[in-house]
């Protein structure tokens, strides 16, 4: 993905992130959302109003829930994971994907980043979703706790953006 | 080795504790006397724990003691001082070595002080020592401890001392051709500071020595004269350098060791302390490891080391840290390796260490395997312990104080695990006896592999899970009983009779007296017949009761087989109790006979019913007898009463007539 001959990263346009450096952080925030619509897990960065935030997500559900049922049951092993855009607003995009055990995950990314292609949002959902299964593999996790796994904290921050 | 270092060490520590303090009460010590003669005879006392050294026979035998002085290096110090013999005999003397048998501080303090007297041209008295001296001198045999080195062998922990050891400007040359006597002498021996010309010269040498480099008291190491002589030295030390640096490397890991006892992070060479796996420890884990999952190339799933790492009582996030530290492929199940290194996180979790940042080095999976290769059934797991035994000697200490607290765990999760807790414990027995016998790896292993090689079988058969260890408890039950043995069902119809008379008896307030003995188990056939002999003495009117009763015993008492048994209505439960197996066994004897086979099990658990009935019955007739006990109570008092006023009528009456 990222890496080019000089180490400069080259997909994508301008970034944020520091040239060279390891996969594209990108997101605003991301939040992991149980069956019940409670959250999992949610960070956001810290410079922006937090609230903000966990508005937005909570009301991304609405969406998402708008995309799963749309399927119907009949299409429920076909759907797919990844659920897209789920709606833009002025400064940020945000992002779905669900499981199927029907935890999802939300991901909100700036705006201005406007060289995010699609399909790395879907590598960063699906690294989210197999850090969410190591984090599940773990027996002292009891599934429907807040996600307290430090290697899954750090699979996060490598992911948002760096704010120096 | 480890002990020579420790008590070295400590020796050491002590005595130059004790040495600046103050010297003997009669000697007056400089402060470089002082310091030199506590760092002398902290070598010599150091050299205490190591080989006996073979002293001349001037000198006085020593008690062993960290506080003494061997003799042998003593002996030797003496001869370096270049004394005549006769003289260090005097020296011996005067101190009060040979009074006291051992050259305490003391001793060892007035003989140095002698020394330096002799060797200054004074009189061999008491009263040389007196005024101010220079420093004794020890010329040929270069400082004490190179002394020691002579016994390589037994001195092992003395070595440490070689490469430190500086020489003297004025007497290098001396020292060489007395390092190469001494070389040509004992090839290990390396040489060492010389004759101190000067005090403070002298003072700085034994100061370099290696002690106290063991000591980590590095102050006053190397100093910059001596620096420069180093290298001169270091040809002659070369050929000690080799045996004399490994060891040397030893003690500084173990002195390291010690020290990472003492603080959790230990930046020397060796970071790894705490996460380093030792061999007690493997082995503990292995079994740990087995006596959750039988096969040991397998893995054991999440809930299973869930439950078994909660017993360690670590809070769960930190639990959880753990598992995502030491489950490396993050599949949920934990193979060996991956246990081990779980198992020692927690273990150093529970010591106080920080969890790490990320999974040590030494406690990576591939690390774990490639260092223990996987446990097999048999020798060669525990040859391959013994090889890779030395490289991980070193935090022993620390691991001994783990393998407490580990031992401490391995009590909760045997409770639990009842039918691997025989096995557990011998298993821990010979890792108890594997511990303290370093070198004995061979006669443990074996005795290891066998009590593992016997274990694999009852391993397979005891399952882990408690379900299962239920399971077998339950097993013993046996079926219940066929009924003729012990009658129950019959023998109640009996019971029935003896209750339903007894219980108008007692409504109608004929009770039967408080029973004063407790029914003897006496099974006869003639219970039947007293019993129904008691009805009618029971049903005799209740105001007799306290002359019934005892008419009632002696009646009870003649007839003596089942009469206590009797003299209880509800007791008669039990006696109908009694009666049952009396009655199964000899009542229908011909019963008995014609099944002669039923089982004991069932008997038992029969019998066990009918008892359990029994007791039932018992419990409601105790009731049912302290109620009437109440009763009776009344109604004695009553009679009392009746009786006093009869007597005092009678008293009324009587004066009359005596008159």
């Amino acid at each position: 993905m990222g890496r080019g001959l000089g180490g400069r990263v080259t997909s994508g346009g301008s970034r944020d992130a520091v040239p060279g450096a390891g996969p594209p952080k990108m997101a605003v925030c991301i939040a992991v959302i149980a069956k019940e619509n409670y959250p999992l897990y949610i960070r956001s960065t810290p410079t922006e109003n937090e609230l903000k935030f966990h508005y937005m997500v909570h009301t991304s559900l609405d969406v998402v829930d708008e995309k799963i049922s749309a399927m119907g049951k009949a299409l429920v092993d076909q759907r797919e994971l990844y659920l897209g855009l789920l709606y833009p607003t002025e400064d940020y995009k945000v992002y779905g994907y669900v499981t199927n055990s029907k935890v999802k995950f939300v991901m909100v990314v700036d705006s201005s980043n406007t060289a995010l292609r699609d399909n790395e949002i879907r590598s960063m959902f699906r690294k989210l979703h197999n850090s969410y299964t190591d984090v599940m593999c773990n027996p002292f996790y009891n599934p429907g706790d807040r996600i307290q796994s430090r290697a899954f904290d750090n699979m996060v921050t490598s992911m948002m953006i760096q704010v120096c | 080795m480890e002990a020579a270092g420790a008590a070295a060490a400590a020796a050491a520590a002590a005595a130059a504790g004790g040495g600046c303090g103050s010297g003997p009460p009669p000697l007056l010590l400089s402060e470089g006397e002082q310091q030199c003669y506590s760092e002398l005879f902290a070598r010599c006392a150091g050299a205490a724990g190591g080989g006996p050294g073979s002293g001349p026979p001037e000198a006085a035998r020593v008690a062993p003691g960290t506080a003494t002085a061997a003799a042998g290096p003593v002996a030797d110090l003496f001869r370096a001082s270049q004394l005549p013999a006769e003289t260090l005999h005097q020296i011996t003397e005067l101190c009060g070595a040979k009074r006291v048998g051992y050259f305490g501080p003391t001793q060892f303090y007035i003989a140095l002080k002698l020394i330096a007297a002799a060797q200054s041209g004074l009189p061999v008295r008491i009263e040389s020592i007196k005024c101010e001296l220079p420093l004794p001198r020890f010329m040929m045999s270069k400082n004490d401890g190179e002394i020691r080195f002579g016994n390589p062998a037994e001195l092992h922990g003395a070595k440490v001392q070689i490469p430190y050891l500086t020489t003297e400007k004025n007497s290098f040359k001396r020292m060489d051709d007395e390092d190469k006597q001494q070389e040509t002498q004992s090839p290990t021996m390396s040489p060492l500071a010389s004759p101190p010309s000067s005090p403070p010269h002298y003072q700085r040498v034994p100061l370099s020595h290696g002690y106290s480099k063991l000591r980590s008291s590095a102050e006053q190491m190397h100093p910059a004269p001596y620096e420069a002589r180093q290298p001169l030295v270091q040809p002659e030390g070369s050929s000690s350098g080799g045996p004399g640096t490994k060891p040397l490397r030893h003690q500084a890991s173990l002195i390291r060791s010690f020290s990472v006892e003492r603080e959790l992070q230990d930046n020397s060479s060796y970071p790894d302390e705490p996460w380093r796996i030792t061999e007690e420890q493997r082995e503990y884990y292995v079994n740990q490891f087995r006596s959750l999952q039988p096969d040991p190339s397998s893995f054991i799933s999440g809930s299973v080391a869930k439950n078994f790492f909660t017993k360690s009582k670590l809070s769960i996030p930190e639990l959880s840290y753990i598992w995502e530290l030491s489950d490396a492929d993050c599949d949920g199940a934990l193979t060996l390796p991956e246990f081990c290194a779980a198992f020692h996180l927690i273990v150093a979790r529970k010591n106080g260490y920080p969890l790490p940042e990320g999974l040590p080095p030494t406690l990576q999976p591939e690390y774990l395997q490639a260092a223990f290769p996987k446990p097999k059934w048999d020798c060669q797991l525990f040859d391959s312990y013994s090889e890779s035994l030395p490289a991980n000697q070193q935090p022993r200490d620390l691991n001994r104080m783990e393998k407490t607290s580990v031992k401490d765990m391995a009590d909760l999760p045997v409770p639990t695990q009842d039918v691997t807790s025989d096995d557990k414990q011998a298993l821990k027995s010979t890792i108890n006896e594997a511990l303290p016998k370093d070198v004995s790896e061979d006669p443990a292993t074996p005795k290891d592999s066998n009590s593992l090689k016997a274990r694999p079988r009852s391993r397979s058969y005891s399952s882990t899970s408690i379900e299962e260890a239920m399971k077998r408890g339950e097993d013993p039950p046996t079926p219940p009983p066929r009924p003729q043995k012990t009658h129950s069902r019959a023998s109640s119809l009996d019971l029935n009779k003896v209750f339903q008379p007894s219980v108008p008896a007692t409504k109608s307030g004929l009770l039967p007296p408080p029973p004063a003995l407790p029914p003897r188990p006496c099974p006869s056939q003639s219970e039947q017949v007293s019993e129904a002999e008691l009805l009618p003495q029971l049903s005799r009117a209740p105001s007799q009761a306290a002359e019934s009763s005892p008419a009632k015993k002696d009646v009870l008492y003649s007839q003596p087989p089942s009469k206590p048994i009797r003299r209880k209505f509800r007791p008669e439960n039990q006696a109908a109790e009694n009666q049952e197996p009396s009655t199964a066994a000899s009542g229908p004897a011909s019963a008995a006979t014609m099944k002669p086979h039923p089982t004991v099990q069932k008997q038992s658990s029969k019998q066990k019913k009918a008892i359990q009935t029994a007791i039932r019955k018992n419990k409601e007739a105790n009731a049912v007898l302290a109620r009437l006990n109440s009763e009776l109570q009344q109604q004695l008092k009553e009679v009392h009463q009746e009786r006093i006023a009869l007597e005092n009528q009678l008293e009324q009456l009587r004066p009359v007539t005596v008159l």
